[in-house]
């Protein structure tokens, strides 16, 4: 794990401003289509690497919660300049994959315009797409987080880019 | 000018009848909480399924206790927005029937607005503090709220200051930059084991606790901006910056009740444990020892949303010269958090050497969701010509002052 052109890199994050950094690194490598999902329990620090992923993004509005209107959308860019936008989805509130038929999840999984940011994505288990980036976000000590970036599939469209993430990131363990 | 006023935005289905924007002729509610406590949150489909069954024997129910006939009724309004789309449909369709079978105009109102609007109705046992809150200048029956006004709009999803200069004309002072406060209350119940709805269980639970037992940070964020979580800066009032973030003290909650967690039942399998097929962790809320001081934990949390909140309460109050102090949305309901304003906005006038500023929150029935509030705040709009056309949509992400 960790050497160049592996399909999965993992760092420590030691507060919340890095996991956001961690976010921005992701975001700013971010393309149209791409599905990132972020996996982890209350107070692991998704909402915060959502935000961080939203100002790679260029987002220069609050990144609020989703957790009430299950899915939030904002305007950002790809670090080649091309608008796009960010759709930021909360699955926490829903029971399971019969919920997400009332929110139009079918256009989320397959973001035509631009990126899905996924929180509590194991509700949309059998919905998800063919290919993402799965964060998971564990405990590592207080205050302190592993976080894992695993491109899925393996060789899936993420695999060549988590070299440059980790280059963005530094200090993988 | 009697209005039926329907709402179904999200896990409350719910009609009333008010007259002239001000006098609550019924107010029905029809709550699906016990359908929801069971995910910990609201479903979105079962909410829509749970309207649908429930909305017709309520607008029944409001107009029989108002002791009117649908004839009586001179406008039918209705929430468009924000909330849960399929659950807003449900109120739209049956508001567009009625108006339509009735021939009398509909209004389309916005949530948020009709939550501000609440502090304006009087329920028809309101002679007293007992029914409807006011500090400062007592006045029974309590005459309109004296404006420019701040109001804390508070619930579950929405956190926000904004200044009242007239009903229908708002300027937003301030907002969450991540989680609402009753979304704070909701997680932090979840996490220690209380229940749901999150508010009014941490407020039970707080009772008898020490709410300085625990530190928890507070987000004054001063200097900084976007983002910076969690951060306890030395000044309270924060510079004047009228944000709010709640999303750090999941994690501080956390990490003052590790020493009381139990290791998960599934330990065996270790955090190797996914859901089955997909990769992902198998979260399930913890579970902590019986000697966990729950009733300190709960009080040390629910001290540290109430104190910032009320804490640039009045620092707005005082930055605008508001006349008066609002309160609105489900979290209005929170005992501590109304002692806390009006305490933090008398402190703030008597330093400033202004006089008192009256702190107003409507009757508990009208905090949480309910339809009161939608039709009286659709008489202002009438008032003011705004009338809604049959291609009337829903909005789930509507502003505050949009429609």
């Amino acid at each position: 794990m960790g050497h160049p052109g592996a399909p999965e890199t993992s760092v420590v994050s030691d507060s919340p401003r890095r996991t956001r950094e961690i976010g921005e690194a992701i975001g700013r490598l971010a393309r149209v289509g791409d599905v990132v999902l972020l996996d982890g329990d209350l107070g692991a620090g998704k909402t915060t690497l959502a935000q961080g992923i939203a100002a790679g993004l260029g987002v220069a509005e609050a990144v609020q919660s989703p957790t009430f209107t299950l899915a939030n959308e904002h305007e950002g860019r790809s670090a080649a300049g091309v608008p796009l936008r960010l759709y930021h989805i909360d699955l926490y509130r829903l029971a399971g994959p019969e919920d997400l038929d009332g929110i139009g999840w079918d256009e989320y999984a397959m973001p035509a315009d631009g990126v899905t940011v996924v929180e509590w994505p194991e509700r949309a288990v059998g919905l998800l797409p063919d290919a993402y980036l799965l964060v998971r976000l564990e405990p590592a000590g207080p205050d302190r987080r592993r976080v894992t970036l695993i491109s899925v599939p393996l060789d899936g469209p993420f695999a060549g880019r988590l070299d440059a993430v980790r280059d963005a990131i530094g200090n993988q363990t | 000018m009697n209005i039926l006023g329907i709402e179904t935005s999200c896990d409350e289905t719910a009609a009333a009848v008010v007259a002239d924007g001000r006098h609550v002729r019924s107010n029905v509610v029809a709550s699906q909480i016990a359908l929801h406590r069971a995910h910990g949150g609201v479903v979105p489909e079962l909410a829509a399924r749970g309207h649908v069954t429930a909305i017709v024997p309520v607008v029944e129910a409001a107009l029989a206790e108002a002791g009117i006939g649908r004839d009586a009724i001179d406008a039918v309004a209705v929430t468009t927005g924000p909330g849960l789309a399929g659950a807003l449909l449900v109120g739209v369709n049956v508001a567009k029937a009625f108006a339509y079978a009735l021939g009398r105009p509909l209004v389309a109102v916005n949530h948020l607005e009709a939550h501000v609007a609440a502090n304006w109705l009087v329920l028809p046992e309101t002679t007293d503090g007992a029914a409807g809150g006011t500090t400062g200048a007592i006045v029974a029956p309590p005459a309109p709220p004296a404006l420019p006004a701040v109001c804390l709009l508070v619930s579950g999803g929405h956190t926000e200051l904004v200044l009242v200069e007239a009903l229908g004309r708002y300027r937003r002072l301030g907002e969450t930059r991540d989680d609402a406060a009753g979304e704070a209350f909701d997680k932090g119940a979840r996490l220690l084991g209380l229940g749901y709805p999150g508010g009014p269980a941490i407020q039970r639970a707080a009772e008898e606790g020490d709410p300085g037992r625990f530190p928890l940070p507070r987000a004054w964020l001063a200097e900084g901006g976007r983002g910076a979580e969690g951060r306890s800066a030395a000044g309270r009032s924060g510079d004047g910056d009228l944000d709010f973030s709640f999303s750090g003290l999941k994690t501080a909650l956390l990490r003052v009740a590790e020493p009381y967690r139990l290791p998960a039942a599934d330990a065996s399998a270790g955090a190797g444990s996914l859901t089955p097929g997909a990769p992902f962790a198998a979260h399930r809320p913890p579970s902590f020892s019986p000697a966990m001081p729950v009733a300190d934990l709960a009080a040390s949390f629910q001290e540290a949303v109430v104190e910032v909140l009320a804490v640039k309460t009045a620092r707005a109050a005082q930055l605008t010269g508001a006349k008066t102090v609002l309160i609105a949305g489900g979290v209005a309901a929170n005992a501590a958090l109304r002692d806390r304003v009006a305490a933090e906005v008398a402190r703030e006038a008597a330093a400033s050497g202004g006089g008192p500023v009256p702190v107003r929150y409507p009757p508990l029935a009208l905090c949480t969701d309910n339809a009161a509030m939608i039709a009286g705040a659709a008489y202002h709009m009438l008032r003011r010509g705004e009338q809604a056309g049959w291609e009337a949509d829903v909005h789930p992400r509507l502003p505050l002052g949009a429609r």
